[in-house]
């Protein structure tokens, strides 16, 4: 299943309602083309729901890790919401757990942001 | 090959569709021989990694050049092997994706992953030239001890 993405406004957070793979090709590209839309329309304060992301490959991490760094560099905030296990577990493996802010709640994750 | 063994092997293009094929072709392979949910996730993963890293930084996403896949079920465990046409690495060139420098890293988590999820891993010359990526898992049942459903493993 292809990647698919939406965002709506939560106050002055927005949330990128993801579903499907986060994969080499198709998927990475539209979430990297997302995060990058959004910095464009000066959208700094980003979190991402997961929580329909059943499978990352090492492409999408690696494009969740440049889209965080790209938000942070200008000043902004990318954080996570609603993990699935096996998103968990990729991110506990490969050290990114405690990079990531990660939610379970949207309410507290939208209370973070300052 | 000893007899017994059953032997699978595909030609694939350099080309971002090849590595959904290659996973979804041993997905089926590992279903077949009888791998649960987890472990079969776990050998697609290092699957798509292994294909991604003969397409990407073996054959340098150069059309022209082929990524050969190959699948042997013995009586203890499923291989799987993932040669390209580039000009081989050393794993011990490869940086640790653990450590504090690369963990804002974009790129260089394939090798980390296919070591954390199957049972034997390696890198061996191949016969192209390239690097070929040969890795293992041992088959659930009476005949190999592996196929239980545990976490991924950490590994270096």
């Amino acid at each position: 299943m292809s990647l698919r993405a939406t965002h709506r406004d939560v106050g002055t957070i927005t949330v990128v309602d993801l579903s499907g793979r986060i994969t080499l090709g198709d998927g990475s590209a539209l979430l990297r083309k997302t995060i990058r839309t959004l910095l464009d329309d000066q959208r700094k304060k980003i979190l991402l729901n997961l929580a329909d992301v059943d499978y990352i490959d090492s492409s999408g991490i690696g494009e969740l890790v440049s889209g965080f760094t790209a938000v942070k560099n200008q000043g902004g905030d990318l954080k996570l919401l609603q993990l699935t296990k096996k998103v968990r577990d990729l991110l506990q493996i490969t050290k990114l757990y405690t990079v990531f802010d990660v939610y379970s709640e949207e309410s507290s994750a939208v209370r973070s942001f300052r | 090959m000893t007899s017994g063994t059953k032997h699978l092997e595909v030609t694939l293009e350099t080309q971002v569709e090849s590595v959904n094929l290659a996973e979804e072709m041993c997905l089926r392979v590992a279903e077949a021989a009888g791998f649960g949910e987890d472990d079969c996730y776990r050998i697609g993963m290092s699957v798509r990694e292994g294909v991604i890293n003969a397409f990407h930084y073996g054959n340098q996403e150069r059309p022209e050049k082929k990524i050969y896949l190959a699948v042997d079920i013995t009586a203890e465990k499923l291989i799987i092997h993932v040669l390209d046409e580039g000009t081989g690495f050393t794993l011990a060139d490869v940086p640790d994706p653990l450590a504090e420098e690369n963990l804002l890293s974009t790129s260089g988590r394939g090798i980390f992953l296919m070591r954390a999820f199957m049972d034997e891993f390696d890198v061996v010359p191949g016969r192209t030239g390239g690097a070929e990526i040969v890795m293992s898992k041992k088959l659930p049942g009476p005949n190999g001890q592996g196929g239980q459903e545990t976490g991924p493993q950490q590994g270096a």
